[in-house]
């Protein structure tokens, strides 16, 4: 169908597919920023290889795809449960000690191991771009009529980020290890006289985050392509979500991550080169007029 | 046999020695007092007790074993607990939640949250409230309570009394004995020498970082506790003077 | 009572304490010690030495130095921030940009570009102010990203400016007629007259009333405030500052290679060599972005045919530094030997013992 007849046609229509798109798009931004909105929120610690870790959940489904006989969704299987625990056995080796060092040392070590990452992925995989071939979730769609379809993995990222989200909340509220992280978050030295080993729950909420960056890189490999230096900007995309909804809220970084998809989808609407200069301006403006974020009470 | 044995102990506060060579032992079901004025090295005594803060020199022994260096958090399921000077609560936890990290490492005996409702009634209303919107006095019990409920062998207190109305003092220390009585010793550390004399079977009277009086409160003159305890009897020739 | 006299400054000894009685011996306070006076007039040295290089060595040389000058002006005004000023910033590339940008848009206006280098310095810290407003609300791990963020803001938007070559960027006109001798040798000068510039002033700048203040609020923020130190001030003055720097360094950049590509001058890899080599050499000391860049320039040297090992081992070594040596290599000296180039703090020279009366 040609463009300008769409336009005269369907307008309206066409506004609701940007919606659309703009909303499923926010769903991977916000399972994202899940992971290092658990990680601000428990152990006031930014991770600057946050889209770095992601980058390399996308290679190792592809390098387990190629080397194994292994389904699809056997691999998502075990590469998530694989990343928890090295996110557990860098927090242990390199990030505790690190936290112990002083404020600094946290963001150093963390953005050293984005460039060791990131060079070291250049080395092994080459600059080329890959993508994730998952079948007919990456091509197929519902097709609501001719202007509005809703791609399968759009809105299966959409639903997992929910769950994640969801299921995060539901951990640090009903278990007791995650009352034990709420309580470490708060006071570490008083947890740990009521027998909190902070280093451990600090340990299981990089796990968390290592989890489902990983989940979150697997799905954005599937939705587009990716290269070894696309880390940070996944990260900063992740960052903007987390600081438009609000610090340490994790319910705010699914509306944050939801307004910056919404941002970047209208945006591209009007001028594709605009896209990602408006969500970096929508964050801005955040901090500007609305420092502390959409949803700005603390709940992890 | 004794139960909490401490020996010798040096503890260190960056360039201060807060405590120096600090012995006394706690039998079961005994209520010990450190008493001391401010800056006596009392807080400090108690958090190498309970493991937030390793002493430099001097032994630990909790039922005959030796846990001077073991992890605070190790601690917890040895069976020693602290209710910290200033009461900490999480402050994003509410009642319930706080009392439940207690349950955390806990050993088997009579306490669990619903033993601690029922010695403060008032938690049951307010248990889904947020901790920090309570009075002093209710944080200090959700203090004890979250100490308690982990079923401690020796239950630390660090300055029950302080920040709180003096009818609630009363109150606390009258609880005390319903702690004792259920098998937990206690071994307590206050400013408030009235209320510990009263409470206590065993007195220690600290001067900075040493004991300088020791006995049981009936045999110690009110006397002989404020000399140690404001240290007049150094005045003029004190152990850190020329 | 012991009555204090405000120690003075500029390198003489004061008696801090003359006490009762009886009278102190020798406790003496100064700041610039034997050594620091001796390494001052190294320094110097060394700078006449460096400024006759174009005559003494290949032009092939002197061009390898600008790249280290410029990492040196960097990392200093990146220790400044954040070693001083505790602002971690990973957007420092935003000035380096928009620095090396100012000259080129003074250039295609028809001035010389080293004339526009010191005019890139000052829209550098002109932009650095509404920068600021929108950066300072961030704090500790989140300033950092924050700063990223709007140094990707700066990109994308000069990207919009065909007449700053769009996307793809362009090259620096204006110097085209110039001998290439003559220009790498006046490039060179540029380089090293800024970092001279840049040492001095970062050692002027800390031991006046700013670096108090920022000391001050380095080790207790409310007290400071609560003492009456202008916190937002102190640091938005570091953050100008470091912004000019880096913007004149952006502006040697684009003279040094004739050309920009906007993607290249604002990477976040500029970030990267600052803090490597601010932590490497020691964080915290004036003497530290010296002695890192020299490690860096020496490991860049060795490690030139390795691609991307390169990074990796850079990389690595930060982590490890960060970890292991928080006070990097100058602060570990120092700390063991007590030796200062540049003295910003006061010094006891004999260890100074209580009065009996005060003991």
């Amino acid at each position: 169908m040609p463009a300008a007849a769409r336009k005269e046609t369907d307008y309206p229509m066409d506004l609701l597919n940007t919606l659309v798109q703009g909303l499923m798009l926010g769903g991977l931004y916000a399972l994202f920023a899940a992971g290092l909105s658990i990680m601000f929120g428990v152990m006031r610690m930014v991770n600057l290889a946050h889209g770095d870790l992601a980058v390399i959940a996308g290679y190792l489904v592809l390098v387990l795809l190629g080397g194994t006989m292994f389904p699809l969704w056997l691999v998502v299987l075990v590469t998530l449960p694989l990343f928890a625990v090295i996110g557990y056995g860098i927090h242990r080796s390199l990030f505790s000690r690190s936290l112990k060092a002083g404020p600094l040392s946290a963001l150093l070590v963390t953005f050293g191991l984005s460039i060791v990452i990131q060079n070291g992925l250049l080395e092994g995989f080459s600059a080329d771009t890959r993508t994730i071939d998952m079948g007919v979730l990456n091509t197929g769609a519902f097709h609501l009529n001719n202007q509005l379809s809703i791609s399968y993995l759009g809105l299966l990222t959409l639903i997992l980020a929910v769950v994640v989200i969801v299921g995060v909340q539901l951990f640090l509220s009903r278990t007791r290890t995650g009352k034990m992280m709420r309580a470490v978050s708060d006071d570490a030295d008083t947890a740990s006289l009521v027998g909190a080993n902070s280093k451990h729950l600090y340990a299981i909420a990089t796990a968390i985050a290592f989890g489902t960056v990983a989940l979150a890189g697997i799905m954005s490999g599937a939705r587009s392509s990716f290269d070894p230096s696309i880390g940070p900007t996944q990260l900063i995309f992740a960052f903007e979500a987390v600081v438009i909804g609000g610090l340490g809220s994790l319910w705010g970084t699914l509306a944050g991550g939801v307004v910056l998809g919404l941002t970047q989808a209208f945006a591209a609407h009007l001028d594709p080169s605009f896209t990602i200069l408006a969500g970096h301006l929508v964050f801005l403006a955040v901090l500007a007029f609305r420092p502390q974020g959409l949803i700005p009470q603390r709940t992890v | 046999m004794t139960l909490l044995e401490v020996e010798n102990l040096d503890v260190h506060h960056g360039q201060l020695h807060a405590v120096r060579g600090f012995s006394l032992s706690v039998e079961p079901g005994a209520t010990v007092a450190v008493i001391g004025a401010n800056g006596a090295g009392k807080s400090t005594l108690m958090r190498a007790i309970a493991g937030s803060h390793l002493p430099t020199a001097g032994t630990i022994r909790l039922g005959g074993q030796d846990i001077t260096r073991l992890p605070a958090h190790r601690r917890v399921a040895q069976g020693i607990s602290l209710v910290p000077e200033g009461r900490r609560l999480f402050k994003s936890l509410s009642v319930q939640e706080n009392l439940e990290t207690g349950t955390y490492r806990a050993g088997s005996g009579p306490w669990n949250v619903d033993a601690v409702m029922e010695l403060f009634p008032w938690m049951r209303e307010r248990a889904r409230q947020n901790s920090a919107s309570l009075s002093g006095g209710q944080q200090q019990a959700v203090a004890i309570g979250r100490a308690l409920v982990a079923n401690p062998k020796v239950l630390l207190i660090d300055e029950l009394s302080l920040g709180l109305a003096p009818a609630v003092v009363k109150q606390m220390y009258a609880l005390l004995p319903r702690i004792v009585e259920r098998g937990t010793a206690v071994l307590l550390v206050e400013q408030d020498v009235s209320q510990a004399l009263a409470a206590a079977d065993l007195v220690h009277c600290l001067l900075e970082g040493r004991t300088v009086l020791t006995g049981s409160p009936q045999d110690l003159t009110p006397a002989q506790v404020e000399q140690a305890y404001f240290g007049l009897a150094h005045a003029g020739g004190g152990p850190e003077g020329n | 009572m012991a009555r204090t006299t405000p120690p003075t400054t500029e390198g003489t000894t004061t008696p801090v304490a003359a006490s009762a009685a009886p009278p102190l011996p020798g406790a003496l306070v100064t700041r610039a010690g034997r050594a620091s006076k001796a390494s001052a007039g190294v320094l110097a040295l060394a700078v006449i030495v460096l400024a006759a290089l174009p005559y003494i060595a290949f032009a092939g040389t002197t061009s390898s130095m600008v790249t280290f000058f410029v990492l040196l002006i960097m990392a200093s005004m990146w220790n400044l921030l954040a070693g001083f000023g505790g602002m971690v910033s990973v957007g420092q590339q935003a000035f380096v940009g928009v620095g090396a940008y100012t000259v080129l848009a003074f250039a295609n206006m028809g001035i010389n570009p080293f004339v526009a280098l010191p005019l890139a310095a000052l829209t550098c810290s002109v932009f650095a102010i509404p920068t600021s407003w929108l950066a300072f609300r961030l704090r500790g791990d989140y300033f950092a990203v924050g700063t990223w963020v709007i140094a990707e803001v700066y990109r994308l938007i000069i990207i919009r400016f065909d007449s700053l070559g769009g996307p793809s960027g362009m090259s620096l006109p204006g110097l085209n007629g110039m001998d290439p001798v003559l220009r790498g040798a006046l490039t060179y000068w540029a380089a090293l007259a800024l970092a001279a510039l840049t040492i001095l002033g970062c050692y002027l700048l800390m031991r006046g009333r700013t670096g108090l203040a920022l000391t001050a609020v380095r080790d207790d923020e409310t007290a400071a405030r609560a003492n009456g130190v202008d916190v937002t001030w102190s640091k938005r003055l570091v953050y100008l500052v470091s912004a000019a720097g880096c913007g004149a360094a952006g502006g040697i950049l684009i003279i040094d290679s004739l050309s920009v590509q906007p993607n290249a001058i604002f990477s976040v890899q500029w970030s990267a060599y600052m803090i490597f080599i601010v932590i490497i050499g020691g964080i915290g000391y004036l003497e530290g972005p010296l002695l890192g860049a020299i490690v860096f320039y020496a490991l860049q040297q060795l490690l030139a045919g390795y691609g991307s090992w390169y990074m990796i081992i850079l990389g690595a070594i930060g982590v490890a530094g960060a970890i292991w040596l928080p006070r990097g290599l100058w602060g570990t000296v120092t700390n063991k030997t007590g030796i200062q180039l540049f003295p910003v703090g006061y010094r006891l020279n004999q260890p100074w013992t209580l009065p009996p009366n005060l003991r």
